[in-house]
């Protein structure tokens, strides 16, 4: 692949001094750890939303579509908005990493995975609403096209809805196999870490057998250049085709040329929202902010700003078009929708979608991380209202003004939206508890060129690679072998000396000391050694550098490199910062 | 430095002059009267087989917007409609082959700044080579201002709705003065080229000028102002593809007409680049050009020949598929009198790219580049040819004297344009920060 020269202004993606080992170790951490209590609380909550949903769609199923808001001049509303959203949603996963694969951009590397997730989790949902709109989902094999003994029907060849139900099967097994591509040798490194066997066999079945040969990595990367291929045109032809459902019509306001790219774009730009809004509250949450860094934060919001722009274009245009055209329905469609019932709705959706992402050009807003978030959810609230402005506004004043009415929806209506959003945030919530949620396999692969350890090594002249002594066994052996050292100890004064003038010292008078154990490395007896060397806060193992492990170690004389590698100092700052 | 070779002078001047003639020769031999026209027609009418049954059909579509010699009744209506398409037939090859041209060194101007924008890696290399295309901008994009005031001035009949008399008996043209009136079409002209070429000066001064520098604030300026522009491009393309393109049939509309003419003119902006480059290369120029850049380039061919077709089926699908007659008419139009040049462009911007270019060795291999790239930019002469002809010059078109000596005038100009400019700097970047990276690439 590429050269894995970099120049020297770029800036690092994966921040602070990550190697190989450390990338493993992190992204393993969310699954081989246990669920901390706001997980429980956010699942249940998602858990109780689909169950809500769910209750809401069996009784549409059990009654009938007229429990939905729909009459007879609104007869598709609520439940093709919700379509045509999660769709949209839908396509970051694979623009990310289909089409920035291609482009060779490396900071896809850190978001695919999840993107990739979100795509698929949102096409589920997005498939759910025309089957239950069939009102007999039993028969929804019918719109595939089957030889007649299997059902009444043959499918209309001449009509979009068929031609969806072909894209978005395509698009999300395309999806799907792209994404299980990429989390082969994922599995593997969680298979290979597992330590109980019931692990051990659900991993190693996951990963499909992945043995790591080079054979395996060719055909790996072979697959994955062919897949992106296919799934770029994808990308592009399915919400074509959801645009096509209303294009191909005659009706004022969706029979328009503009709409197939304009409805990518838009997609698009709703899908990055999205992956901001999920992205941001996980690397906190899963501590990856290492790898899901400000700067990828900074690109996708400068995506948001492109596709949004491009959207705001569209919307120009047609608005342009309308009163260029001449022709006076076009014309009153548009009048209607800006000026009409539904103003307020038109004006959220030119708020949320034009404005909005034009704060994306300060530098200052789009590394705010607050801002990015709030940014990303008025962005997903905008292109909900796009789609119910194009659906709603176009439909409830048809050419005849006896029939004239407006939408509102029935509890049904929204309990089943707010169903669909539970389902996807349960779906989402269990993969980040049990899938690797960064390509990490892809990760190392740039982590040499774009890496900050690597460049800050590069940049010293030193080498990229380190000899490192050998490990004393798992961390369990380690506490073993804790618990056995004499905690007597004689500590060199002048060591001592030194390491408390870089430091400080301990004044027993003023300062009070900290629960040392905090730190993961130290334990009791530990604790006990480092207050007899004159150690007792957080801020005094914050200050330690290389040199003080090293003085460390020559006093206590255990354990060498433990320090460092458990990143002591690291953890003692954060710890004194939530003091 | 490049050195502009006096046989490629020469062959560009030789090209100026044979197209000058032809466009002459085009003028003189348009007929002045009825009777003139009359005989061109009946002369031609071998080569033309059953054109005349659609004559009447392309009149009626035209009926509304040409309102000459309703009294006269319909025959000498039909004559007078056929003199006013041959009289515009030279102006339209004319304008086609001007539009042409200007339209591949704007192409240019924007893949140029995307990379800018887009902190490419791979490009700034072939930024110098970029950089002499776009110059052709400033003369490019005077000439088509010309002609486009010429119409105003109503040397030509190119826009029907600049004829006062032709809205006066138009109630849908009549509604859309406010924008389609001579004196507002110049000035959106004149802002649109005075901000593409603004642009195009500056940012080829602040380039340069990154040579000498001993920091990266030239560089940095260059990343802003090309993000700028590129929000003023996407407005102003559009624009100016209603203005200058769509507004020739001024009933028909499209939202979708301003991408998909931002597509051809991109797809033939980076072939252009990648077939002057090869040329440099072949004469030993831009040394640390290797092939990935040319397979890139290659697959930009590719991919946005995808991307035309899919922009072209998009607008096309759609309106054939809703059959609404004011719109459908464009399309009836040119399946009935344009169907080779219709269909064979669909063959040269489609069919022959993505066969030519899909196996990723061949994208390597120069004369397979430059062999594509011909076919690519036929192909997109053919689509701007397709999207004027039909409403200037109807079941008249040709592609003889006038349309090929406007090619060869235009392309002679273009060439003595950008390799004089190519000859006035280093073809080589020196202190682009990302110039280590373009250097190194491979793929």
């Amino acid at each position: 692949m590429a050269s894995h020269y970099e120049a020297p202004i770029r800036k690092a993606l994966v921040v602070g001094d990550k190697g190989y080992h450390d990338v493993t170790v992190d992204i393993a951490a969310p699954v081989e750890g246990r669920a901390n209590k706001h997980w429980w609380i956010v699942f249940s909550i998602a858990l109780v939303a689909f169950l809500w949903g769910l209750g809401c769609i069996i009784y549409t199923v059990s009654t009938g579509i007229g429990t939905w808001g729909l009459n007879k001049s609104v007869n598709w509303a609520w439940d093709i908005t919700n379509f045509v959203w999660w769709v949209g949603i839908g396509h970051a996963g694979t623009l990310i990493s289909a089409v920035l694969l291609l482009f060779r951009q490396k900071w896809r590397m850190a978001i695919n995975r999840s993107a990739e997730a979100m795509t698929i989790f949102s096409v589920v949902q997005a498939g759910l609403f025309p089957i239950i709109h069939m009102g007999r989902p039993w028969l929804a094999y019918w719109v595939l096209p089957i030889p007649n003994q299997f059902g009444s029907l043959w499918v209309n060849f001449n009509s979009p809805l068929l031609w969806d139900v072909f894209a978005i099967s395509t698009y999300l097994s395309v999806s799907l196999v792209f994404w299980w591509t990429g989390l082969l040798p994922d599995f593997a490194m969680l298979r290979d870490r597992a330590i109980l066997p019931f692990q051990k066999k659900i991993y190693g079945l996951l990963s499909f057998g992945w043995s790591g040969r080079a054979k395996d990595w060719q055909r790996f990367e072979e697959v994955s250049l062919v897949l992106a291929g296919l799934a770029t045109p994808l990308v592009l032809s399915v919400h074509t085709i959801v645009s096509f459902d209303f294009a191909t019509s005659v009706i004022p306001g969706w029979h328009t040329t503009i709409f197939p790219p304009y409805f990518v774009a838009g997609a698009i730009f709703s899908g990055f929202a999205m992956v901001n809004t999920l992205l941001i509250i996980m690397r906190k949450v899963c501590h990856l902010e290492a790898y899901i860094t400000v700067q990828h934060i900074e690109l996708m919001n400068i995506v948001i700003m492109l596709t949004g722009s491009i959207v705001g274009c569209a919307y120009i245009t047609e608005l342009f078009m309308a009163w260029y055209s001449g022709v006076e329905y076009e014309q009153y469609a548009f009048l209607n929708r800006a000026t009409g019932p539904y103003w307020w709705a038109y004006w959220s959706m030119m708020t949320c979608n034009v404005f909005s992402p034009q704060f994306m050009w300060f530098k200052k807003l789009r590394t705010s991380i607050m801002f990015s978030f709030f940014i990303s959810i008025v962005v997903n609230i905008g292109m909900w209202f796009e789609r119910f402005v194009i659906i709603v506004t176009s439909l409830h004043r048809d050419y005849l003004p006896s029939s004239w009415t407006m939408f509102s929806p029935t509890f049904v209506d929204i309990g089943i939206f707010i169903g669909t959003i539970g389902f996807f945030f349960v779906l989402f919530l269990l993969y980040a508890r049990t899938f690797p949620v960064i390509a990490q396999a892809e990760v190392k692969s740039i982590l040499k060129s774009s890496g900050e350890k690597y460049k800050k090594l590069r940049d010293a002249g030193l080498p990229t690679y380190e000899i490192t002594k050998p490990l004393v066994g798992n961390n369990a052996i380690v506490s073993n072998v804790e618990e056995q050292v004499n905690e007597v100890i004689e500590p060199n004064e002048k060591d001592v000396s030194d390491l408390l003038g870089v430091l400080g010292s301990f004044n027993v008078d003023t300062d009070t000391a900290d629960d040392l154990k905090k730190v993961k490395g130290i334990g009791p007896k530990m604790e006990v050694t480092l207050n007899q060397i004159g150690i007792y806060t957080f801020a005094q193992v914050g200050k330690m550098t290389e040199k003080e492990y090293d003085l460390l170690d020559s006093i206590t004389g255990s354990f060498p490199g433990r320090a460092q590698r458990d990143d002591w100092a690291g953890q003692a700052n954060k710890l004194n910062s939530n003091k | 430095m490049y050195t502009f070779s006096n046989r490629l002078k020469i062959a560009s001047f030789i090209l100026m002059a044979v197209g000058f003639i032809g466009i002459a020769i085009g003028f003189i031999s348009a007929p002045s009267t009825i009777e003139e026209s009359k005989a061109i027609v009946a002369s031609s009418h071998d080569t033309h087989g059953d054109s005349h049954a659609v004559v009447d059909a392309a009149h009626a579509e035209h009926g509304e917007a040409d309102a000459h010699g309703h009294d006269n009744g319909h025959d000498s209506a039909h004559d007078e409609h056929v003199l006013h398409q041959l009289q515009n037939k030279p102006w339209a090859a004319l304008y086609v082959a001007a539009f042409f041209f200007m339209m591949i060194a704007l192409g240019v101007l924007a893949f140029y700044a995307i990379q800018r924008a887009a902190q490419a890696g791979w490009s700034p290399l072939l930024f110098r080579v970029m950089e002499g295309i776009t110059s052709y901008l400033v003369p490019g994009g005077i000439i088509v201002f010309v002609i486009l005031l010429l119409s105003v001035l109503h040397f030509n009949h190119l826009f029907v709705w600049m004829d006062a008399d032709v809205v006066a008996h138009d109630h849908l043209l009549q509604g859309k003065k406010g924008y389609l009136n001579p004196t507002f079409f110049l000035i959106r002209a004149a802002i649109f080229l005075a901000g593409w070429i603004l642009y195009r000066e500056y940012s080829r001064k602040l380039s340069i000028k990154q040579d000498e520098s001993n920091d990266d604030s030239n560089f940095k300026l260059n990343f802003r102002i090309s993000a700028a522009f590129l929000v003023f491009y996407l407005i102003s393309e559009s624009i100016m593809s209603w203005d200058w393109i769509m507004s020739v049939d001024p009933h028909w509309f499209s939202t979708l007409f301003g991408w998909y003419v931002f597509a051809s003119m991109f797809v033939s902006g980076i072939t252009v680049i990648a077939m002057v480059t090869i040329y440099l290369k072949s004469k030993g120029y831009l040394e640390d050009v290797n092939d990935s850049h040319i397979h890139d380039l290659a697959k930009f061919m590719f991919g946005i020949s995808v991307f035309w077709t899919y922009l072209w089926f998009s607008q096309f699908m759609l309106i054939w598929y809703s059959n609404i007659p004011e719109e459908v008419t464009y399309y009836v139009t040119r399946i009935q009198d344009f169907r080779l040049p219709f269909f064979g462009m669909i063959v040269m911007n489609f069919l022959f790219p993505v066969l030519l270019l899909m196996n990723s060795d061949y994208k390597r291999v120069n004369w397979f580049v430059v062999m594509a790239g011909v076919v690519i930019l036929a192909g997109h002469y053919l689509d701007i040819f397709n999207m004027i002809m039909p409403s200037t010059v109807g079941d008249q078109w040709f592609i003889g004297i006038p349309e090929i000596g406007s090619i060869l005038f235009f392309a002679g100009l273009f060439i003595f344009w950008v390799f004089r400019a190519l000859a006035n700097a280093p073809l080589q970047p020196k202190r682009n920060p990302f110039i280590g990276e373009s250097k190194h690439f491979h793929y």
